[in-house]
């Protein structure tokens, strides 16, 4: 893989973040900018939201109209669903999970978090922190999105002061102490002119720190990932029945944690059985170690029985396991949550059913608050629950690894999925 | 951490729609892959092969067969499904004509893009497919912009823009009552660049039709057509020879070719890199109507 980093725009790291701030907060047109002055907007696009600016009388063009994209979205001004933009610079290749910020699209925002390394949270600098910065630094927090980035916005409305910047900062760390966040950065921008978005601000001289686009570019991320517990959720046996490969039996999967080198002793769950690694294959030949977030096929030394939904780990670093699961979860069905009611889980690679037990809290959003009589969980909701599952459940908590304590839980009349689940 | 555990952008893409690919043929019982011979599609059967090697891809490939498609296509198709001994089902938007269950467009603009809908949903209720994976990616327009991974389609193949289940870290929801069936996008992620990139990276054979190459073309209202026996010529339109190639090969019909010199992987990656229309943009089936996709994919198409 080394030499693949020698080829100059080859050597590019995948950074996904989320943006959340509602349409007030300027976040369409911070993203048309970041989206437009990097040159990832094309001239037929352009030409396409000029017309649209016109038929809305919006008079000069809009940036944000890039980011709205279907019709009923255009018409009616808003955004219904989280819509994914890309755009990459020599450094990074960014992947924009762009989520409308009002309070009964929790839903979507939980799902554009849920694989962010980053989250752009947006504040009106003429505003400061109000109740909805706190519902998306909740978020943010709640799915361990890794980093956050607060975007002091609108700085031009306050003739670009650094008290106004420093006032908001302060009023930010003190509600972030209640959270679980640990890297967060501010920066004062301007998305309408362009301040201290791609190209370093003259308008405030007294900000000495990076753009955003040079913290999106150079934020580190590799340590986001687990590289320490092993996990290999096994997703499907590759049995090639060729006559070169005749007793060839791959257990194929994407690693979600650790590295898994041949030759390592691992253990297969839930059987406990032991075993060793033969070797690691992938279409090019084989490899000495692979890691997260690879798709690799592992084949072992002794003959065992393993089929999707099993888990293959290293002797060190145990996952949990049980039955009775504490998680938070937001609601994401019109149709409230029935406790005592069954659904399906769907966790890693295995699927299997559950029942809700038990409502412990439910969350207000906007105050963080947490209410212990209310029993009735609807849309949008975020509350923490215990379920029980019909067979023990390998798994580790939220805030160890994502993969492996993330869960859905799916209506079994409908299929619809119906929440989101951080085990705790 | 160590550098030494950190993959490229390539890689990462690479990982997760292998994952997907996987994760189809894990969750549905008669999945396909959808082929068209572009880019794209080849791509995502490379990656398909990755996935399951040193096994058989184990679906079938289907190629929705316009008639007007270029013999560049056909013929790389044909040599692919060879060398990698894989089953390939190929259904006509002309049967579906001489069914009568759709009619032939006429005049100057004629097109069988739209067409391609009856005859697609008909092969998935056909062959009884309940998934169908497809080389659609997320910023070739803004309606695929909100597209999931796994994308339900009701009993009629339609899209439900409003009502799409929401999709989170990793974990895909493919379950579906009878008769409704999955459209899969496992290359969502990835950009034209990425695309490209990854081409020249594993070295995959693609059609010549991508090369700068001489050929007859006529300019209508800024796409560039190729001249051939499908593109009805407009009054005072006249054939000319250009130096062009293709960014993306659908019909002949309604793909537009760039003047370009671009005639190695390199070369095609610069030009990408510093073109400044969208590879759609030469799309004259997007051009309809501003909602031109967005209708189409309600209707169930790719």
């Amino acid at each position: 893989m080394s030499e693949e980093y020698n080829k100059g725009y080859l050597d590019m790291e995948l950074l996904r973040f989320t943006t959340a701030g509602s349409v007030d907060d300027g976040k369409s047109t911070l993203i048309g900018r970041l989206l437009y002055d990097s040159k990832a907007i094309f001239e037929d696009q352009m030409e396409s939201i000029e017309r649209a600016s016109l038929k809305t009388g919006d008079g000069e063009v809009n940036l944000a109209l890039l980011t709205d994209g279907l019709r009923a979205e255009r018409e009616q001004g808003i955004t219904i669903d989280v819509a994914y933009r890309y755009f990459a610079t020599p450094k990074r290749k960014f992947i924009i999970a762009d989520t409308p910020g009002h309070v009964q699209y929790t839903r979507n925002m939980v799902t554009g978090a849920s694989t962010a390394n980053v989250a752009l949270v947006l504040i009106d600098a003429r505003n400061g922190v109000i109740e909805q910065t706190l519902r998306h630094a909740f978020i943010a927090s709640l799915l361990q999105i890794p980093h956050i980035i607060v975007c002091i916005n609108k700085m031009d409305l306050v003739e670009f002061k650094e008290e106004t910047f420093e006032g908001i900062k302060s009023d930010f760390d003190r509600i972030a102490t209640k959270l679980d966040v640990h890297d967060i950065r501010f920066v004062p921008i301007s998305a309408k002119l362009g301040d201290n978005v791609v190209d370093r601000s003259k308008n405030m001289n007294w900000y000495d720190g990076p753009t955003l686009l040079y913290l999106l570019e150079n934020i580190h991320i590799a340590s986001d990932i687990n590289h320490n517990d092993t996990r290999f959720p096994v997703q499907y046996v590759i049995r090639p029945m060729k006559d070169e490969f005749h007793d060839y039996r791959g257990y194929a999967g994407r690693i979600e944690g650790g590295v898994f080198k041949v030759g390592d002793k691992v253990k297969v769950l839930p059987s406990g059985l032991t075993t060793k690694i033969k070797s690691i294959d992938v279409f090019e030949g084989n490899l000495e170690e692979a890691f997260a977030p690879q798709s690799v096929a592992l084949s072992l030394e002794d003959d065992i029985d393993i089929s999707r939904g099993n888990l293959i780990i290293k002797d060190n670093g145990l996952p949990r396991s049980g039955q009775d699961i504490d998680m938070m979860i937001c609601w994401f069905h019109e149709k409230p949550m029935v406790l005592g009611g069954k659904y399906i889980l769907k966790h890693t690679t295995n699927d299997m059913r559950c029942v809700v037990r038990d409502v412990k809290y439910k969350i207000d959003v906007n105050t963080l608050e947490h209410n212990n009589e209310e029993k009735r969980i609807g849309i949008n909701d975020i509350a923490k629950i215990t379920i029980k599952t019909t067979k023990p459940l390998f798994y580790d908590t939220y805030n160890t690894n994502r993969k492996t304590g993330s869960v859905i839980l799916i209506d079994e009349a409908t299929n619809n999925t119906v929440a989101a689940g951080m085990i705790v | 951490m160590d550098s030494k555990y950190r993959i490229n952008h390539l890689r990462e893409l690479e990982a997760e729609s292998i994952f997907v690919i996987r994760e189809v043929v894990a969750q549905f019982e008669n999945p396909c892959m959808l082929f068209s011979g572009g880019k794209d599609s080849i791509v995502m059967f490379h990656l398909a092969r990755k996935a399951f090697w040193p096994a058989r891809v184990p679906f079938p490939l289907m190629h929705i067969d316009t008639g007007h498609n270029f013999k560049e296509t056909l013929d790389y198709r044909d040599m692919l499904m060879k060398e990698t001994e894989t089953k390939l089902i190929v259904r006509y938007v002309q049967d579906s004509i001489d069914q009568g269950k759709v009619v032939d467009e006429t005049g100057v603009n004629a097109s069988r893009n739209i067409l391609q809908t009856t005859t697609l949903l008909d092969g998935i209720e056909e062959m009884k497919f309940d998934c169908a994976m497809g080389g659609g990616r997320r910023d070739e327009e803004k309606a695929r912009a909100k597209e999931r991974f796994f994308s339900h389609r009701d009993e009629f193949g339609q899209w439900d823009p409003k009502n799409q289940r929401p999709e989170l870290w990793n974990i895909f929801n493919g379950r579906k009552h009878m008769g409704e069936h999955f459209r899969v996008f496992p290359i969502s992620n990835w950009t034209e660049m990425d695309v490209w990139q990854y081409i020249m990276l594993e070295n995959i054979p693609i059609p010549s039709l991508y090369f700068s190459h001489e050929r007859e073309v006529v300019n209508r209202d800024g796409t560039i057509l190729a001249a051939g026996e499908f593109v009805t010529l407009k009054e005072g339109e006249i054939p000319q020879k250009r130096i062009v190639r293709f960014r993306t090969i659908g019909d002949m019909t309604c793909t537009g070719a760039v003047e370009s010199k671009a005639n190695t992987l390199e070369e095609i990656i610069d030009e990408v890199a510093a073109t400044r229309v969208t590879e759609r943009g030469g799309r004259y089936d997007d051009k309809r109507s501003e909602a031109a996709m967005e209708d189409r994919k309600k209707e169930g198409y790719f």
